[in-house]
């Protein structure tokens, strides 16, 4: 009886420390895993990328070197596969939905050519972070395209910088670490971990901002908010102007 | 008529023109009276608080010493529809109630709500905004409704007496004029006069010398930054020096500011500087040049960079704003506030909008711990064009 019990704690002990290892390190991938991957990359990339990731001249780039994390930001926040060829890719639900199959196409790019890896859960937490240094680092290199509160914004050629406000933590990491798109990278050495965890801290605190009235109109402040009751207001008064000073007919003349 | 305004006429009386406004006098002043007398068991009617006098003991109207007289006024005594105006008038209350309600409770907010958090001053200016709105736009509607609904609509003409004063009265302005300053001996005592004239004379000059205050001029400050030979480039926010070794993925760009300046914000707002690093054969390099010397537009000067290492003046060459929206596939440098879009390969030159000058590139290298340094200042001055800008 001892021994069944000991043997049931074994097993239920390898299997949860198993489950563990996948989860803290997508990264590290066996063999499997990246089968598993390579066919997902035939099915659902290797059109535009080619069938071994190679990229095609004007068509789609090289994904040899990009790594797992720019793997998982662009199919978890639905940008890949790309809808259509057009400036920026937006964010879209995700064609691949199980995290298991995305980790496992980011194995096989990882295994190509190496790269940054897929952030672990801890590397993205805002436990402890300094939301103080996060706010000036993310006003200095990032509000100018994403807004202050992550409201997001134009940029030229129908380019824009994306809302961050449905972004996850490990997305957001990702996105530093890899520059996607137009976006310029900022690698560990540049913005350290410690920095990222701070911006994304500051990121995703100042979501939870109370907004009494509804309308943040991204928190521009006076030069939204004046434009908005400008053109608004302007429409209401001449509405009412020209209530005000209708002729009322009467019956009798 | 007892209880209307019938201040004194002067001259009124022996001229038989009226020279007072006739709308402030009543008719038995000119011994006329109003086409419906009051009887005198009325003389003191019952008035109602916040109207004016009975309509007879004003008239609006001109009156040429009784030559002519138009028609007596007829105003529709009832509405033509008097159920529906029976309706507005409750619609007009209800707006009115509910202005008041909402008053009411604009003052139970001011009282309630604290301030003493962002997020109660959040909540404080919405409740206060919307119940001080409500007040105003009810009693708006309430009275435009009123006045469209329940009060007859009829056009009247009213005739006006002309703007200038009589010749009497002018004649009159004049004597008394002249015989105060007569009485005041203003010119026959210059002593007097011209001490008066010389005593208000430094008044009218003393709000030329408030312009002194508008200085000092910013002599050749607009001219350099904080930058000089050695000063490590700090990454903004966090304060640590940067290598080029840590700079290293293509693409990238950090926001960089003087070492010993970062927490500067007059230095900070001229000396703010990009950094970027593109790949190897994507600038467009000109001829070296010595720091603070002549460069050739439209490239990068060669020995400024660092491995592809560039810096420009974040502050925008337009109106000072920070131009730092980098699109690493294009290269632009676009600046939020008027679009101004640089181009980062061929030494961030103009490639739209209003600015007409390239953001100053910084000349930088590496020290013996391979930290990047500024070489010298920036070779023109940063940001918007000045009066003195040579």
């Amino acid at each position: 009886m001892v021994a069944f019990v000991l043997v049931l704690i074994g097993v239920g002990y390898a299997v949860v420390t198993s489950g563990n290892a996948s989860a803290s390190s997508p990264a590290a991938a066996n063999a499997a895993q990246i089968a598993e991957g390579r066919n997902l990359f035939l099915s659902n990339c290797a059109t535009c990328h080619g069938d071994f990731a190679e990229g095609q001249p004007n068509i789609a780039p090289s994904l040899i070197g990009v790594g797992a994390a720019a793997v998982d930001f662009q199919v978890s926040t639905g940008r890949m596969p790309a809808a259509e060829s057009s400036a920026e890719n937006d964010r879209k639900p995700p064609h691949i939905k199980n995290p298991a199959q995305i980790r496992a196409l980011a194995a096989y790019i990882q295994s190509l050519g190496g790269g940054p890896p897929i952030p672990s859960a801890a590397q993205v937490s805002s436990a402890g972070a300094n939301l103080g240094l996060g706010q000036q680092l993310f006003v200095a290199n990032c509000a100018a395209c994403h807004n202050f509160v992550g409201a997001g914004g134009a940029l030229t050629n129908g380019k824009f910088g994306p809302s961050l406000v449905p972004s996850t933590p490990t997305q957001i990491y990702e996105a530093m670490l890899t520059g996607p798109e137009a976006m310029p990278v900022f690698n560990d050495l540049t913005v350290t971990p410690q920095e990222k965890r701070d911006i994304i801290a500051y990121v995703t605190q100042v979501r939870a901002q109370p907004n009494p009235g509804g309308f943040s109109l991204g928190r521009v402040g006076p030069v939204t908010e004046g434009l908005v009751a400008f053109l608004g207001l302007l429409l209401f008064m001449v509405l009412a102007a020209l209530w005000i000073t209708a002729k009322h007919r009467k019956t009798h003349e | 008529m007892s209880d209307t305004n019938s201040p004194g006429m002067p001259g009124a009386g022996d001229s038989g023109e009226p020279s007072w406004p006739e709308y402030l006098t009543t008719g038995e002043a000119h011994g006329t009276t109003p086409a419906d007398p009051e009887p005198e068991g009325r003389r003191a009617p019952h008035r109602v608080i916040g109207t004016p006098p009975p309509a007879q003991a004003r008239t609006l109207l001109a009156e040429d010493a009784g030559e002519r007289r138009p028609a007596p006024r007829e105003l529709p005594a009832e509405p033509d529809d008097p159920d529906r105006a029976k309706r507005m008038e409750k619609v007009v209350a209800a707006c009115f109630i509910i202005a008041a309600l909402a008053g009411l409770a604009f003052l139970v907010f001011y009282g309630t709500i604290g301030v003493g958090s962002i997020t109660g001053a959040l909540h404080s200016n919405l409740a206060l905004g919307t119940s001080l709105a409500l007040v105003f736009l009810l009693l708006g509607i309430g009275a435009t409704l009123w006045v469209r609904h329940l009060m007859p609509t009829v056009e009247l003409s009213e005739q006006r007496h002309p703007m200038a004063s009589t010749a009497q009265e002018r004649e009159a302005f004049k004597e008394t004029f002249e015989e105060g300053a007569d009485a005041s001996q203003f010119v026959k005592r210059p002593i007097i006069r011209r001490s008066l004239i010389a005593a208000t004379v430094p008044l009218a000059v003393a709000p030329i010398f408030l312009l002194r205050d508008l200085g000092p001029l910013p002599g050749t400050s607009l001219d350099y930054t904080v930058w000089r030979k050695g000063l490590r480039l700090m990454v903004y926010g966090s304060g640590r020096p940067i290598t080029s070794a840590e700079f290293n993925s293509p693409g990238g760009i950090i926001s960089v500011g003087p070492e010993g300046f970062l927490d500067d914000d007059d230095a900070m707002a001229k000396a703010a500087v990009t950094l970027i690093k593109f790949r190897p054969g994507e600038l467009v390099f000109g001829p070296n040049a010595r720091p603070g010397g002549a460069t050739v537009p439209n490239t990068v000067v060669p020995n400024w960079t660092v491995d592809n290492i560039v810096g420009y003046s974040k502050i925008c060459t337009h109106l000072g704003c920070p131009a730092a929206l980098y699109d690493q596939t294009s290269h632009h440098i676009l600046c939020p506030c008027h679009q101004s879009t640089f181009d980062a390969t061929q030494g961030a030159r103009v490639i739209f909008g209003p600015a007409t000058r390239p953001l100053p590139q910084l000349p930088i290298g590496v020290d013996a711990q391979g930290y990047l340094i500024a070489l010298g200042d920036f070779n023109q001055p940063v940001g918007p064009s000045y009066w003195e800008r040579s």
